[in-house]
């Protein structure tokens, strides 16, 4: 089910990023980490409890703004949607 | 490094082998290191430190009882000031509110606590101590802290039948992670193995269960299920492949390729003591043993499963096969399969008031 466009995602306890020294860039979680590239890192990033889906997909429209807006909300949707499958985001 | 060989992963912290504990299928060796030859405080720092230079993301530390070393706060915080992420393996014996607020402060990321039933007198009699009461009581302090919890319920023959009642459990609990995990067969569990394998029925159910269940719980708590191998029709990647993604680090600085590598004759193991993580990683002689394929034995050899399981486990091929670079005897491919299936028809055929009876463990002692 995607996420509520006005929810705020928080990466949940225990799901972090690695420094920003660190390279490459990963979200560690429990007994994995997943490697991040450049949009799914943006994403991230804005996942603090303080931006809503809907501020997300409008920040990352921005930065690809080559990109077709459509597109660009679907895969955030989707990319935030398997993250809460694997319980590494909590939305409030 | 050279350009085959990929970096560690995960890098497995045997701090002691010091336990409250007796379970009996305990990871443990048989034999075991005493309190005087554990590493200091100083030397774990250090290799943490290696460990996140040569690119591993998370350390695991377990025991024994990581608890019982004095020291588990300064560890908490080497490790995680080293730039990795830190699990702790525990029963959650010795812990109070104060000490786990202090892990966290540390920066504890992840606690994994283990249970030994969903009931009082099986999880006592399998630990052989007084420890269920605890592990509830920690359930309760974790949820005033911000951190991952995985509830670690490890399954055989006595308690599978609880898997619902172990389940309600995490569902009170804030766990998000819950894993049932069948005991494998080494060590004190291959010594007790007549009295924990499951019977197939009990197998079949379990992981009916299982499926069910992940379904209800999906975004809510992951399951991982491990089967009992002897079971399953094709082996596991052990260890994810020889010398391919974790170290171990025993608790007196022995760097093994996995927790039961002490047993296989002819393998002498660096000490960290001795050498850095980088440079027992790359020339260690026990690591390349098993690692790539060019040890591999047919059916392995020429499989097309050869890189999903990487032949099964090494000392389980030892154990069973009386081979160590044998393919698993687990394997429906393997020509040792024949002895497996006799150890479960064997079991499968005895009557139920023979195999429920009260069993003498063998139970793992405390290092002297």
């Amino acid at each position: 089910m995607p996420p509520d466009a006005n929810s705020f995602p928080r990466l949940a306890p225990g799901c972090r990023l690695n420094e920003k020294s660190q390279q490459p860039r990963m979200l560690l979680m429990p007994e994995r980490a997943l490697r991040l590239n450049g949009p799914s890192l943006e994403i991230i990033e804005r996942c603090d409890g303080k931006h809503t889906v809907q501020q997300i997909v409008v920040d990352l429209q921005k930065i690809y703004s080559k990109a077709e807006p459509q597109k660009v909300e679907s895969d955030i949707l989707g990319y935030l949607a398997l993250l809460h499958d694997q319980r590494a985001l909590d939305f409030t | 490094m050279n350009a085959e060989l990929s970096n560690p992963l995960a890098l497995i912290a045997e701090l002691t082998h010091r336990c409250p504990l007796h379970c009996v299928y305990c990871s443990n060796p048989l034999e075991m290191q005493s309190r005087q030859n554990e590493l200091s405080t100083e030397t774990w720092s250090r290799v943490f430190k290696e460990a996140a230079a040569a690119g591993v993301l998370q350390a695991d530390f377990t025991g024994g009882e990581p608890l019982a070393r004095t020291d588990i706060i300064e560890l908490v915080r080497a490790a995680r000031a080293a730039g990795l992420y830190v699990n702790l393996i525990t029963s959650g014996l010795p812990m109070d509110e104060a000490k786990l607020a202090a892990l966290v402060e540390a920066g504890l990321d992840h606690m994994q606590l283990s249970f030994q039933g969903a009931r009082e007198e099986i999880a006592n009699e399998i630990s052989g101590t007084k420890s269920h009461a605890q592990k509830l009581r920690v359930l309760e302090w974790l949820k005033l802290h911000r951190i991952a919890v995985t509830l670690n319920f490890v399954i055989h023959r006595r308690n599978i039948d609880q898997l619902e009642e172990m389940l309600a459990i995490a569902e009170s609990s804030s766990a998000t992670r819950i894993e049932f995990a069948n005991v494998q067969y080494y060590g004190w569990a291959f010594a007790n193995r007549e009295n924990l394998l499951p019977t197939r029925g009990q197998v079949n159910d379990s992981v009916e269960f299982i499926k069910r269940e992940q379904e209800r719980l999906k975004g809510k708590i992951r399951i991982e299920f491990v089967v009992p191998d002897y079971y399953a029709k094709y082996p596991k990647p052990c260890m994810g492949g020889w010398g391919r993604k974790l170290m171990l680090i025993t608790p007196s600085g022995d760097a093994l390729p996995c927790h039961a590598a002490q047993v296989i004759p002819g393998l002498t193991f660096e000490n960290v003591k001795d050498h850095s993580l980088a440079e027992i990683w790359e020339k260690s002689a026990a690591f390349q043993k098993f690692r790539g394929e060019g040890w591999m034995q047919e059916p392995c050899k020429t499989c097309d499963r050869r890189e999903q399981d990487f032949g099964g486990c090494r000392c389980q091929a030892l154990l069973l096969a009386g081979d160590v670079a044998a393919t698993d005897p687990v394997c429906s491919l393997s020509p040792m399969r024949p002895k497996v299936d006799a150890i479960l028809a064997e079991m499968n055929s005895a009557s139920t008031a023979e195999i429920f009876v009260k069993p003498a463990w063998l139970y793992r002692p405390n290092p002297v």
